[in-house]
């Protein structure tokens, strides 16, 4: 048959390039399409990416790739209107936990690398359906032509219109994904290393907890480029429905936090970009695999959104779906009881049982966004005005007014819930 | 800044033809019009004269939420033709 590969992969992001990838290195014949006009080219993150997954499928790319800055500081900021609680952790460990990274230079490089171990990458190519005979899928049609392969990859990212083409998810509802926007700001190399306390190298990532999105289901971040900074957030689709409003909006309002202003001041914006995230968490995650065909990285709803955590999935969804392919090939049978196997890999690792771990989180916080992310965000930042207030007022008179005040502010009920979605949480970690 | 001025510095290679389709008539019963305020790029806007509405679709940075959050769900949601739509250099 004309145009028949091994296995094709739509979606040149990092889960369909380690795909790619895994696949090529033990001599497979793989198609890698690409939308854009290069890897990267479509993509946004907030950023950072995790040594230890990227070191599996690239294990020398923290000498080869281009990378920003090697991440030794975490803050978290909780913000109210005009105060701000932060707590900052630094690490002194020699090995990298994590590094900032430019997708449009990095996943640029990656794709690269896949090319280098014999991926076949095609760019600036739309694949608009699959090809489907019988039940089973054997091909993709893109704008010009048709493309057979005994295996179909599905890497083509949260809207994955081709995992909803044959029905293996649902419509996605608005609170299962957020909309990520984020501004890429020079502010140059030296002011970076002073206003964030940084060695050369060395960068910081910020996440930010509260205003502009008090009651609301969403975060901000900044992340340290080597001479750039992103600032950026991600709020839940569903609240930008109901308090009507504009993401970019939202941002303009963190920027001006009086904690976030000195931060970017000055600087001179590169780029404005948006995506979406896919944070349905274990609930939503769709069938990931059926005949001849398997669903990796976003698409497969494959994100741990609490401990910002995508890429590394998928890469490693990636990896799994290449090794799976890899059994299908060499044993002929690319039937979905073949390619269970990636399931199989999947519920094995660190991907299914941190998202079965966190299973509760988001129907939970949906409920008691006001509490957890407006009350006690407030509360913190109060108790610290209270804490380092001089006023001339007996401490004992104001520790028992914090104190009474946890249990008058509001219901009991209300705390009681409270505490409750909180062992239900723990419990949903740890059992 | 406004949301224009930021839109200018994102690289486009722009399409005749639009990406995004939408059916007006069920737009003109659409109450609260989600994409007008929810998209990042500003593309949906009502022309409340006409009642019709305008496409911005050259300003579309393919996230997809317009088609997620509609309520009428009267999105025709594509992506853009492959050496068309938004590049990110950063992102």
């Amino acid at each position: 048959m004309e145009n028949k590969t091994q296995v094709i992969i739509v979606g040149g992001g990092p889960a369909g390039i380690s795909a790619g990838i895994t696949l090529a290195r033990a001599g497979k014949e793989v198609i890698l399409i690409e939308r854009g006009n290069y890897s990267g080219s479509k993509n946004m993150f907030g950023g950072a990416i995790y040594t230890q997954p990227t070191k599996r499928i690239f294990p020398n790319f923290e000498i080869e790739a281009p990378l920003e800055r090697n991440n030794t500081k975490h803050k978290y900021m909780l913000l109210t209107q005009n105060e701000d609680t932060t707590i900052s952790h630094t690490e002194k460990s020699s090995i990298s936990n994590s590094y900032t990274v430019i997708r449009g230079k990095f996943d640029r490089w990656c794709a690269k690398e896949a090319q280098k171990a014999g991926v076949t990458l095609v760019t600036e190519t739309v694949v608009k359906e699959l090809i489907v005979k019988k039940g089973k899928v054997i091909g993709v049609k893109t704008e010009l032509e048709k493309y057979y392969a005994d295996i179909v990859i599905l890497a083509d990212g949260v809207n994955s219109l081709l995992a909803k083409q044959i029905g293996l998810r649902d419509t996605i509802e608005p609170q299962d994904v957020a909309l990520g926007v984020k501004e890429v700001i020079k502010i140059g190399e030296d002011k970076i290393n002073e206003r964030f306390n940084l060695n050369s190298g060395e960068g910081c990532i910020t996440e930010i907890i509260g205003y502009p999105m008090l009651s609301m289901l969403g975060l901000g971040y900044i992340y340290t480029n080597k001479d750039s900074i992103s600032i950026g957030l991600g709020i839940a689709l569903d609240e930008l429905k109901k308090h009507k409003l504009k993401p970019y909006e939202l941002l303009d309002k963190l920027k001006e936090h009086p904690s976030v202003a000195p931060l970017i001041k000055d600087g001179e914006l590169i780029e404005y970009s948006a995506h979406l995230i896919p944070e349905g968490g274990f609930n939503k995650v769709p069938k990931l695999y059926n005949d001849g065909v398997l669903v990796v990285g976003d698409a497969g709803m494959l994100v741990n959104n609490l401990h910002w955590e995508g890429t590394n999935l998928a890469m490693i969804s990636g990896e799994f779906a290449g090794e799976t392919a890899i059994h299908a090939l060499d044993r002929g049978d690319f039937s979905k009881e073949s390619l269970k196997l990636y399931n199989k890999k999947l519920e094995n690792s660190f991907i299914m049982k941190d998202l079965k771990s966190y299973a509760n989180l988001m129907p939970i916080m949906h409920e008691r966004s006001d509490s957890f992310m407006n009350y006690y965000l407030k509360k913190i930042n109060y108790f610290f005005n209270m804490f380092t207030a001089v006023e001339s007022v007996p401490k004992r008179d104001k520790f028992r007014d914090f104190i009474k005040s946890i249990f008058t502010d509001r219901s009991f009920s209300e705390l009681f819930k409270d505490a409750f979605s909180v062992l239900k949480v723990l419990w949903g970690i740890l059992k | 800044m406004s949301i224009d001025d930021k839109l200018f510095k994102v690289k486009y290679v722009c399409d005749s033809v639009s990406h995004l389709t939408n059916d007006n008539e069920k737009c003109k019963n659409c109450k609260t019009k989600v994409c007008t305020f929810i998209c990042p790029a500003k593309v949906w806007e009502w022309d409340e004269k006409n009642e019709k509405m305008i496409i911005n679709y050259e300003n579309c940075l393919e996230c997809g939420a317009c088609r997620i959050a509609c309520e009428k769900q009267c999105i025709d949601w594509n992506y853009p033709k492959g050496n068309k739509g938004v590049t990110f250099k950063q992102g």
